[in-house]
């Protein structure tokens, strides 16, 4: 009898999961499904769900007009290389509060997340401004300064809770053993805390991939990436939604498959600590 | 914007004949456009002058939204991120007097600037100088199902007023069907439907404001225009129609829901393309309305123009390239690879001049005859301060304009009175221009 409780709620459970699952997934899945209709099949109405004519014409147009690839590599320089950067200043600064906290550690984490709380058009006209300075305009090394500087704050945080997880003691035994400071983060922190680096790493990369109100106004020609792609299909004079789609589709694609692959490695990122 | 300078070798441009070899200054200009159907011609159309002149060029598109804010951000902070912008009638006047636009004199020989339809013109001009030019241009009319009309018997007039426009709504009404008299903007926004409701006050004699700047929602033209609005919109509408802009309009009438809809003229080869549209060979045309005895129509004036940012780099390739776009020339190219319907329309009195155009366009006289009723000096019937007729060329305008905008469209969605909406809009504006220190 128990065991029947158990298979019908799980039953129950499962098709909630599912239901909210495509609840959730249903624009994207209608997104890519408007890049195959035509322009007028996009608009008619009732919409067709699956049962039109199937074109590619959409991908065509767009990638008759755009040059896709150039956009895509931006996309990819900028998300992990501005990851790559944020990871290499927050694990050491993770690190420091987490095993070595000061007076001020608490604050300090608070006053980074501050950081956060002010909306990015509040400081544009500054940025723009150093950046016109500096020659940082259209440049991807800008691009990845500015969004590793604005991912900081989450890196930072995000490994200082996996690691306040770790045991002090282990790395107090490896010092004891002789290791130097190097050799205990590199040989002894990091190793542990491969989940939730991992997690930090490819959430950050999904953010910065996604990020499009910096990665619109500091580019031009040169540093655009998919998110300027995007914006070069949308049009309020004119019914362009299935080239859009289009275009939208071939610049989640990437990301899309990089999470389905990686969401082993991300759960249990982002689930690291929260069963202990 | 990078413009790198670069001595051409032999193997470029002219010089592909071998053991000789040509030296010329060769610039890459960086043009910002925004995604609509000539530009993107344009774009495709640009490697031939590429190819004659040695330069070439990193194309930026944008939405229009977007476009303005980004191209407004870089003139501003002198960015230098652009050597051609596409802006609008509603920067151009705006920008020039701030010194940001580099003048559009000495074209090259043949560019025939006399050529561009005065009212585009002046629009584009300060103090009889020109700074920008015209890639396309467009004003607003009055679309309408020619067989919804026949069969109620009647017939559209060729300069109708708002009563014709509220018989012929009615007539077409058929809510049961799904088909709706009359499709008008509704929602919020500078651009969307305070552009459409300032020309629709226009032809009611209303004005944005006195020669003193003082707003004049107040005045009884206002209210009566607004509460015609409403009441067409209430009676013949369709459901929703707080949040239809352009697009949502398009594409209502392009399934066949709307009997009319006051829009831009540029909507005419959307609703006429057989591909995208099901009414395509039922749509007339007339001219946009007014009210009995008000010599203004509820017609408006825009133009996509090319403009160069002063402090530019590469001033000659970009002036060339400008020249090049919106010359005579690159119209017959257009018509040669593309045919004559697709020829950016509204900017040159000789393209309205030329039969193969007028053939292949059957919208071509309404939308000429609607730009040059449009006098951007004179929006109105009353004197005003400004220049625009859907719009105020001031800087606060985008501003005012959306909230007015977010007022007279929550009064379309039922949730205020006209009255109401109408005195919302006199105290933003009021308190906005008093803010910004006009009147004073």
């Amino acid at each position: 009898m128990a065991r029947s409780v158990t298979r019908s709620r799980k039953i129950v459970n499962t098709t909630i999961a599912w239901a909210i699952g495509l609840i959730i997934f249903f624009p994207i899945l209608w997104t890519v499904l408007t890049s195959f209709k035509t322009e007028a099949e996009a608009i008619s109405s009732p919409p067709s769900f699956l049962f039109f004519d199937w074109t590619f014409q959409n991908y065509e147009a767009v990638q008759e007009r755009s040059n896709y690839f150039r956009h895509f590599w931006n996309s990819v320089v900028i998300s992990v290389g501005s990851t790559i950067l944020g990871l290499a200043i927050a694990v050491p600064a993770a690190w420091a509060m987490a095993f070595v906290p000061g007076k001020q550690t608490k604050n300090i984490l608070m006053w980074m997340l501050s950081t956060k709380m002010l909306p990015a058009v509040g400081v544009l006209v500054p940025i723009y401004l150093l950046f016109r300075d500096m020659g940082l305009l259209d440049t991807r090394t800008g691009l990845v300064a500015v969004l590793m500087l604005i991912n900081l704050p989450i890196i930072v945080w995000m490994l200082y809770t996996y690691f306040k997880e770790i045991p002090g003691e282990i790395l107090e035994a490896a010092r004891m053993d002789g290791a130097t400071l190097r050799s205990e983060v590199t040989y002894v922190l990091l190793p542990m805390a491969v989940p939730g680096i991992a997690s930090t790493m490819l959430l950050n990369i999904i953010l910065a991939w996604n990020e499009a109100f910096w990665t619109l106004n500091l580019t031009a020609a040169n540093a655009a990436p998919l998110t300027a792609f995007i914006a070069s299909y949308s049009s309020p004079e004119g019914l362009f939604y299935a080239k859009l789609s289009a275009a939208s589709t071939m610049a989640i694609a990437p990301i899309l498959i990089m999470g389905w692959f990686s969401q082993k490695q991300l759960v249990r990122g982002l689930t690291f600590g929260a069963v202990k | 914007m990078i413009s790198k300078r670069t001595l051409l070798g032999s193997a470029v441009g002219f010089g592909l004949v071998a053991g000789l070899s040509t030296s010329a200054m060769a610039d890459t200009i960086t043009v910002a456009t925004v995604n609509n159907g000539d530009m993107i011609r344009m774009q495709q159309l640009s490697p031939q002058w590429e190819k004659e002149t040695g330069h070439t060029i990193e194309w930026v598109v944008l939405e229009e939204n977007t476009l303005r804010q980004r191209v407004t951000q870089d003139i501003a902070t002198k960015g230098g991120q652009f050597d051609v912008m596409t802006i609008g009638t509603y920067e151009v006047p705006i920008w020039a007097k701030q010194d940001w636009l580099v003048p559009l004199e000495n074209m090259p020989d043949g560019y025939d600037a006399d050529d561009i339809l005065p009212s585009i013109a002046g629009g584009l001009s300060v103090d009889g100088t020109l700074y920008a030019a015209p890639f396309y241009g467009e004003s607003s009319m009055v679309m309408y199902r020619t067989d919804l009309m026949e069969k109620a018997g009647m017939e559209m007039p060729d300069e109708p007023t708002w009563t014709d426009i509220a018989k012929a709504a009615e007539a077409m009404h058929d809510g049961e069907n799904e088909i709706y008299g009359i499709c008008l903007r509704g929602k919020p926004g500078w651009g969307e439907n305070t552009a459409f409701l300032t020309t629709m006050a226009n032809s009611f004699g209303a004005r944005w404001f006195d020669m003193d700047w003082k707003p004049q929602f107040d005045s009884p033209e206002w209210k009566e225009s607004f509460t015609t609005y409403l009441d067409l919109m209430n009676k013949y509408g369709p459901p929703g129609a707080a949040s239809n802009g352009f697009n949502e309009n398009l594409s209502l009438f392009q399934q066949g829901k709307c009997g009319m809809w006051i829009d831009a003229t540029v909507a005419a080869s959307f609703v006429t393309n057989p591909d995208d549209s099901q009414v395509a060979d039922s749509v007339g045309f007339t001219l946009a309305p007014n009210k009995e005895g008000v010599e203004k129509r509820a017609n408006w004036l825009w133009a996509w123009s090319l403009a160069i940012p002063a402090g530019t780099d590469a001033e000659q390739a970009a002036k060339d390239f400008v020249a090049w776009a919106t010359s005579k020339d690159y119209t017959e190219i257009v018509a040669e690879k593309e045919g004559w319907a697709n020829v950016p329309p509204g900017t040159r009195t000789s393209l309205y001049e030329n039969q193969d155009y007028l053939d292949a366009a059957p919208f071509a006289k309404m939308t000429l005859q609607s730009i040059e009723l449009a006098d951007p000096t004179s929006p109105t019937v009353e004197e005003v301060p400004y220049t625009g007729v859907q719009f105020v060329a001031i800087p606060e305008f985008q501003g005012i304009g959306t909230a007015v905008g977010q007022a007279l469209s929550a009064a379309l969605a039922g949730q205020s009175s006209a009255e109401e909406a109408l005195a919302q809009a006199q105290s933003i504006t009021q308190r906005e221009m008093s803010r910004a220190g006009y009147g004073k």
